[in-house]
């Protein structure tokens, strides 16, 4: 049984003419299941983009960023190192993409756990700093969007952590390598994609 | 394999899922009696959300969805056989009530859970005509009444998403692009098994009190509404979250299955509707999640996105609402144009008319449907720049809407038509769809409409699109393809007293609300000036012709499985690929894949490869 069905939950005796080795529908199972991530990431494009549109309309509606002069968006020192943080995990997990193409399999694993250490950091560091903003989620729009647009990425985070510690378990287990790396390749995506929302973020809700 | 007792519920299935709800409940609600205990403030809404989450993963846990990727994540080998089990056997009944992942097994489900929805919110309707039957107050209150208009708001809403979709989309795509199944197929079930949860929390809606703001669910009233506005938010998102997974699945299977030969250009135009309908749903429903999620945090978390007295603002609600909402009138309309599309031919002998024509004006109809959702929003105070241009946008809608109106009529034109029951149902939806889209002009344009806002004008202009579109064009899905999904002939006789009792049912109940409306009587209120008596007396009784016609349906249904007559493979003598197969088709639908060597439509030509006498067709009249 192929790693690469399970995870797309594809047809367990493969499509039309196509048995378990040969590599054309191998090819196409993959290209299937790596478009089906791309349009799901798409998806999750327009759920942050709904929730970058609700912070936008609410702060042009305000006379003042934040509102109120008794709330103070968080100090950029912190956040800063924060974000090279998740940034460089995304560089990481390129690296481990690349080690399981070269069927490197010591490497994909500490690329992977890399990259689950950063994250794991990132999570920790945002919830220090959740803790000590002095301001909280019922403190008018401010508070708000604030908390409702981290969240949502942090939860994403979390989500994506889960999934590559999912594929870190499998290349420990020797099961993803080079004609096995569709999995890592696509935790990889998502990842880019949470990272490129955090960007996003931090220039909009701390830096603008 | 007999299964009793404890064995049932330790295996995977309905009797485990039940438990798994139970079980799945009462863990959910263990960290909020732990925040009791540590003194934390706890509201029943807590309870119905951790209580709603547990319950929801319990039933999917007890089902056995997680199965095939808790194994896969923990690196297990997993058993082909198993694998294979899960598609299940030909004629084995069980399979209907199991995590199976054959996509025809999947529509079924689908099918049937949202027939039966239709039931249920039908008689929901009923219990408004009742009440609506005089002035005054009949047999409900006032809260009763709006709980059972938004009820039947709802979950009519989720019937005119899924059905057809859900339904005859997962039946129909793997079969008409010549495929063994859908791209993912367990992501499938998934899909199907997310629904039942979500039907149940609102159906329970009236348990925690209800809700009174409609399927629209607008701030303030919905910030301040019963617990039941948390139980349809928890509903709304679970249907949400199914359609987005569905609709990867939708995209990827025509993108990638695709049997030798089947070119884009060679699609049979219902797979076109279906790919431009999922392309919404993928764009489109996340906004409106986000949106009541923002709703219940306000509720449930103190956040103020929708308070002005945080500085929120309750027309921000509106617009993620309807940038959701309006296209999503497309993804109920334009797999409703596909189904008819699909029938109008076979039934008139021809091919189909423009058909590149039809697949660009679905096309535009998709991407227009992203610019117009501000016109549900005249009358709200939005920005007054908005009212010019989302006017034009609407009305330039009703351009590829018309193609596709010409595309069914230049079809029929001259065609040597057979006036069986799917075909009949193609002729009610050409004319309630016309008389839902010209009325649809008048709300459009903003003078009119601020007039005709919220009156039974704008009820009776959505019945009139929302049923004389999709309805219509659901059954005229169901009783074309009903030999293939049952191998069963459904008797004449029937098909055509359930569609002559619905047609005039229909027309008799929902014309008159025009002039209801135009007269001034509110939608959403529970009564109405008294000289609207007899005009709604005679609207209440309509509305029972309508339950009658689906009576006869649901007896028509059960005595065609019981006795109807066997069907042949093809009986309308159809060129699509589901129609080159047994009925029903067998488990892995093609044994090789098929070669397509033609379009779907050429008719006029003798059916290829066959030679001597091709059986009468059932159903003929010439």
């Amino acid at each position: 049984m192929s790693a690469l069905e399970s995870l797309g939950g594809g047809h367990g005796s493969g499509q039309h003419g196509s048995s378990g080795l040969d590599p054309t529908a191998w090819a196409a199972e993959r290209w299937r299941l790596l478009l089906g991530v791309r349009l799901f990431i798409l998806s999750e494009v327009t759920l942050f983009g709904a929730l970058f549109a609700a912070y936008f309309i609410l702060r042009i509606e305000a006379p003042s960023w934040p509102p109120l002069s008794t709330l103070h968006r968080p100090e950029l020192g912190l956040v800063a190192a924060n974000t090279l943080i998740l940034l460089s995990s995304s560089g990481t997990i390129a690296w481990a993409v690349g080690r399981a193409r070269a069927d490197d399999r010591r490497g994909l694993v500490r690329g992977l756990a890399t990259t689950l250490g950063l994250g794991a950091i990132f999570l920790v560091i945002q919830a220090w700093e959740f803790i000590h903003n002095g301001f909280g989620l019922a403190d008018g729009v401010f508070g708000s969007t604030f908390y409702t647009l981290t969240g949502f990425h942090g939860a994403h985070v979390f989500g994506g952590l889960v999934a590559i510690g999912i594929v870190l378990n499998r290349a420990r287990l020797g099961l993803v390598g080079r004609e096995h790396d569709t999995p890592v390749e696509a935790v990889s995506y998502y990842w880019h994609f949470v990272d490129a929302v955090w960007l996003t973020l931090f220039l909009t809700l701390y830096v603008l | 394999m007999k299964l009793v007792g404890a064995e049932r519920l330790t295996t995977p299935g309905l009797p485990r899922a039940v438990l798994g709800i139970l079980i799945g409940a009462l863990i959910g609600l263990v960290p909020v009696g732990l925040a009791a205990a540590a003194g934390l403030a706890i509201s029943p809404a807590h309870l119905l959300l951790f209580g709603y989450l547990g319950g929801l993963l319990g039933w999917l846990t007890g089902i056995g969805a997680f199965r095939f990727w808790i194994a896969w994540a923990l690196g297990r080998p997993i058993d082909p056989a198993e694998e294979h089990a899960a598609h299940g056997r030909a004629g084995d009944r069980s399979r209907y009530f199991r995590f199976t992942t054959d996509h025809k097994v999947i529509g079924l489900q689908y099918l049937t859970t949202f027939l039966g929805l239709l039931f249920v919110a039908g008689t929901f309707a009923l219990l408004m005509r009742l009440e609506l039957a005089a002035p005054g107050q009949q047999l409900l209150d006032r809260d009763a009444y709006n709980t059972i208009m938004s009820t039947h708001g709802t979950l009519m809403i989720f019937v005119a998403l899924n059905a057809i979709v859900g339904g005859l989309g997962n039946y129909l795509v793997p079969l008409m692009i010549g495929a063994r199944d859908m791209a993912f197929p367990k992501l499938n079930a998934l899909s199907y098994w997310l629904v039942p949860p979500a039907l149940l929390v609102v159906l329970l809606n009236p348990l925690f009190g209800g809700y009174d703001t409609g399927w629209t669910a607008y701030p303030p009233l919905s910030e301040r509404a019963n617990l039941g506005q948390q139980a349809f938010v928890s509903g709304f998102i679970t249907l949400g979250v199914s359609s987005i997974l569905s609709a990867v699945n939708f995209l990827v299977t025509v993108a990638g299955l695709r049997a030798p030969g089947m070119r884009i250009s060679r699609l049979p135009i219902f797979v076109w509707s279906l790919v431009v309908t999922t392309s919404i749903v993928l764009l489109a429903t996340s906004v409106v999640a986000a949106g009541l999620t923002m709703l219940l945090f306000d509720r449930l978390l103190g956040t103020s996105f929708f308070a002005p007295a945080g500085g929120g603002d309750p027309i921000l609600y509106q617009h993620l609402f309807w940038f959701y909402s309006h296209p999503a009138v497309y993804i109920m309309a334009v797999p409703a144009f596909g189904a008819i599309l699909e029938v109008a031919p076979v039934f008139a002998r021809k091919p189909l008319f423009a058909y590149p024509l039809a697949v660009a004006s679905f096309i535009a109809i998709g991407i227009l449907s992203f610019m117009v959702w501000a016109h549900h929003m005249f009358v709200s105070g939005m920005a007054d720049f908005l009212h010019i241009p989302i006017m034009v946008t609407t009305e330039l809608i009703s351009v590829p809407t018309g193609i596709v109106f010409l595309s069914a009529l230049g079809t029929i034109w001259l065609g040597r038509i057979r006036f069986a029951s799917p075909m009949l149902w193609v002729f009610g939806f050409l004319w309630c769809f016309l008389i839902g889209g010209v009325t649809g002009v008048y709300l459009a344009d903003v003078p009119t409409n601020i007039y005709l806002t919220d009156s039974y004008f704008v009820v009776a202009h959505f019945h009139y699109t929302i049923v004389g579109g999709m309805i219509f064009g659901l059954f005229a899905g169901i009783y074309h393809w009903f030999p293939k999904f049952t191998g069963r002939i459904f008797d004449d006789g029937w098909a055509k007293a359930h569609f002559w009792l619905f047609f005039l049912g229909f027309n008799a109940t929902f014309l008159p609300m025009f002039a209801a409306g135009i007269e001034g009587m509110r939608r959403r209120v529970a009564d109405y000036p008294p000289e609207l008596g007899p005009l709604n007396l005679w609207i209440s009784a309509s509305a029972f012709a309508i339950a009658v016609s689906m009576v006869v349906f649901a007896v028509g249904v059960v005595r065609a499985l019981r006795s109807g007559p066997v069907a042949a493979a093809n009986p309308w003598r159809a060129l699509t690929l589901e129609w080159q197969v047994s009925s029903p088709p067998p488990v892995e639908n093609f044994e090789r894949p098929p070669i397509v060597t033609s379009g779907p439509y050429d008719y006029g030509a003798p059916l290829p490869g066959r030679s001597g006498r091709v059986p009468e067709p059932v159903g003929a009249r010439r």
